[in-house]
Order: C-alpha cells, then sequence, then structure tokens
C-alpha cells in the first residue's frame, strides 16, 4: 500500500507548528509492551497492539477488562508505566509537550461520557477545535462546523445550548468536534450505547463513510456485537488485561477459546473461587 | 495512486471562468483555494472548479467549495464541479453536498448554453 497521502512532506495548516517527522506510515498505531497499572493492580499486563493505516479495530472485552484504560494511554491521557505507546511513529512516553501537541492535533476523540462546554453553543463546541488549532477564516470555520453537524444529523442545532439537547444529541455533538479536524485519527469509546437502535445504526454508517471517504484510521470500542461486525476490519478482544485475539471478524466468530465464546454469545461467567477464598473476601478487614 | 502537485490555476475561458485544482486540498493551503475561488466569482460569469486532479479533499477544501456556491447564487451565476473524482464525490455525499452542487464531466456539458 502507498503511503498515506496525508503523510507525505504537507505545507504546514495555518497555525499549527513543525509537525514531528512520520517514523511509520503503515501502523499509526504501535504498541508494545504496554502495562498499566491503578496503585498496586495491574491493569493491562504487556499488551501489542498495532492498527494499520485506514483500518477500522473494534476492542471488544467485558467490563473492566481494560478498554478504556488501554485508550486513555492510546491517546496519551495515561502514561504507560511500562512499554511503548507510538501514534504516527512518535513515542508518547518520550516526546516533548510539542510534538505530543502535534500528535493531539491529528486524532479526534469521542469518550465514554463525552461532554459538551455548557457555556458555548452547539455550533461553538463544535468549532473549538477549529479556533484552538487553526487560524482558518471565521466563513471556513462556520461552513466546516456546521459541515459535521450535519454529518451527524444535527443540522441547524448550531445555536442550542447543550442543555437543550437530548442525551443521545449531545453524543452526536460530542461526534461533531471530534472530526471537525478531519483527524487523520478517531478513537471512540462506546459510540453507541445509549443511542436508540436507528441511531446507532447511523453511526454504524457514517464511521465507514468518515474511513472511506475522509480515509480516517478509526478505534472503537464497544459492547454491540452487531455493529462491531459491521464496521470492524478487525477485532481484538481483551480479557482482564491481556489480548485473547486479534483477527479478522470471521476469524473471531469462529475462535474456539471459550472466554471469546462467552463474550460473543453473551453467556455469564463462571465464577471460579475457592470456599476459602470466597470466605476471606467477605470477612478481611480492609486496608 | 497518481499523485498531482497541489496547484491551483485560474483560466479565464470564452464565456466562463475556470479554476483548476490539483493534488491534496486540505487545511494547509485550502484557504489559497477559498480565494482563488471567491476571486473567479469577481467578474460576473459563470465559474467552474475542475477537481480532476485533486487526489484528496478535507472538510475545509469542501467549505471553500461551498462559500464559492454560495457567492455565485448571490450574484446570479452558474456554478459547477467538474471531473469529480470518487473521493471527491464521496466527501460531498458524506454531507448530502453533492445534491447541492452542480456536478458535470466536462466544462462543456456544465456551460452549454440553451
Ligand atoms: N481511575 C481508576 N482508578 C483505579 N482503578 C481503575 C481506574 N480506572 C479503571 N480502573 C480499573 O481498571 C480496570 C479496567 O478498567 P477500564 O475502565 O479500562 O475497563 P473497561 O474495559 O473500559 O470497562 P467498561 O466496559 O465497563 O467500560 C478495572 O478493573 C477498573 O476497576
Ligand atoms: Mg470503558
Amino acid at each position: 500500500m502507498p503511503s498515506h497521502p496525508r503523510d507525505g512532506p504537507a505545507l504546514q495548516p495555518p497555525g499549527l507548528g513543525p509537525e514531528p517527522p512520520v517514523a511509520s506510515a503503515q501502523a499509526l498505531i504501535d504498541v508494545h509492551q504496554l502495562q498499566a497499572w491503578y496503585g498496586r493492580r495491574r491493569v493491562l499486563h504487556g499488551i501489542d497492539f498495532r492498527v494499520a493505516a485506514g483500518e477500522i479495530r473494534v476492542i471488544m472485552g467485558g467490563s473492566g477488562s481494560g478498554k478504556s484504560t488501554l485508550l486513555r494511554h492510546l491517546i496519551g491521557l495515561q502514561r504507560p508505566a511500562s512499554g511503548t505507546v507510538k501514534l504516527f511513529g512518535t513515542d508518547l512516553g518520550t516526546a516533548s509537550e510539542r510534538e505530543l501537541l502535534a500528535v493531539r492535533k491529528r486524532i479526534g476523540v469521542s469518550f465514554q461520557g463525552g461532554a459538551l462546554l455548557t457555556s458555548l453553543s452547539v455550533g461553538e463546541n463544535v468549532a473549538l477545535p477549529l479556533r484552538e488549532h487553526t487560524r482558518l477564516d471565521e466563513s471556513t470555520i462556520r461552513i466546516m462546523s456546521r459541515l459535521k453537524l450535519e454529518v451527524v444529523n444535527l443540522g441547524g442545532f448550531q445555536d442550542l445550548m447543550p442543555g437543550q439537547l437530548s442525551g443521545g444529541m449531545v453524543k452526536r455533538a460530542a461526534l461533531a468536534r471530534a472530526i471537525v479536524m478531519d483527524p487523520r485519527l478517531l478513537f471512540f469509546d462506546e459510540p453507541s450505547a445509549g443511542l436508540d437502535p436507528v441511531v446507532a445504526a447511523e453511526l454504524d454508517e457514517l464511521i465507514l463513510r468518515l474511513r472511506d471517504a475522509l480515509r480516517m484510521t478509526i478505534v472503537v470500542v464497544t459492547h454491540e456485537l452487531e455493529s462491531a461486525f459491521k464496521i470492524a476490519d478487525t477485532i481484538t478482544v481483551l480479557d482482564q488485561g491481556e489480548i485473547l485475539m486479534t483477527g479478522a471478524v470471521e476469524a473471531v466468530r469462529a475462535a474456539p477459546n471459550t472466554r471469546i465464546q462467552d463474550l460473543l454469545n453473551r453467556r455469564p461467567r463462571e465464577v471460579q473461587v475457592d470456599a476459602e477464598t470466597y470466605l476471606r473476601r467477605l470477612t478481611e478487614e480492609e486496608g | 495512486m497518481t499523485n498531482h502537485a497541489n496547484t491551483v490555476e485560474t483560466e479565464q475561458c470564452a464565456g466562463h471562468v475556470l479554476v483548476r485544482l490539483g493534488g491534496e486540498v486540505d487545511l494547509s493551503w485550502s484557504q489559497d483555494v477559498r480565494r482563488a475561488v471567491l476571486a473567479a466569482l469577481q467578474g460576473g460569469l459563470p465559474v467552474g472548479v475542475d477537481l480532476a486532479a485533486v487526489d484528496y479533499i478535507d472538510s475545509s477544501g469542501i467549505a471553500a467549495l461551498v462559500e464559492g456556491l454560495q457567492g455565485a447564487r448571490s450574484r446570479g451565476v452558474a456554478f459547477a464541479l467538474i471531473a469529480v473524482s470518487a473521493q471527491v464525490r464521496a466527501v460531498l455525499e458524506l454531507a448530502r453536498l453533492d445534491r447541492v452542487f452542480t456536478l458535470a464531466a466536462t466544462t462543456d456539458e456544465a456551460f452549454a448554453g440553451p
């Protein structure tokens, strides 16, 4: 595959500082032996994770398996305790503030419970990244942010305040803001949670079109199997901080691993604990 | 994929103005495209934007075209996108703009007089 067109030595967007060189055009995301800890509890046990340009990757896994934690490391919100996270070839663990900023300008993030600023109108919220990171004309900013509201089916809602939107509409407005700069890399944590089925299906369609039309590389965390199978090129299954499998949709569906099949078939987990441990857990003093 | 250089050229033709774009129209220079398109409208003639050599266009490039169309409308002159590639069409369709713009295969098709 040829290198991504936007990886070339393009002129700088107005207002953007020089960008770090792109070391690897193929793997936009390259994670090596990532460990994450919360206090003394390790929740990611040495993860290897690579995503190629133009790919739609879905991360699945039970609640608490570490999906959001992985995502927070991918966008540089959490620094690796050990291991490396590289985006566009930039090692987020060792990057300077300037390099981190350059990376952040090229990624879009739509998070679990992603919020809008309540003091700004919907249109101003969506336009915010353009105002922060570019020096585009006012008319261009207006058209670009309204285009993205159209794309998420919120055309005409730019003058409302966030408090005047439904929960699902806030979610879509936050998505419009995440894609307003046409990011090379887009991260989604549970995009369709809490949306009605029609809107959720529209969102799947949108994710595919963002990749096809704007050549975005997209990482989606979802519990929705139907959605995962529809949009994913590749699925990564996380379980208790480890990757059980990364593979094409068909391969994951056919995987013999019982944990994967439990997840796909919505089978309740068999909790394995001996009587001794169980009793200790119930009675042990805290601390 | 053929890669064209980033270019914007304006040509005065018989009865219309043609703006030829090439390369990857993105945030880094879409403001130049915007200025060229708005300048082309100054003469009061129909404007065609030839996108045959465009390998990629982002939303800021599309915004320049939208502003051009709006400018043409307010002047009462025709505005057409010519030789739109699959990628450009996909971005137009993403925002349902394929129904808003006049899309033509050639300049003749766009500005053929009655
Ligand atoms: N801020 C935190 N402090 C302490 N522990 C945390 C924190 N965030 C997450 N954890 C723990 O890390 C583990 C992984 O959590 P994470 O939020 O990554 O899971 P998840 O896969 O995103 O789950 P869900 O599907 O419920 O969103 C869980 O055991 C959780 O309790
Ligand atoms: Mg989570």
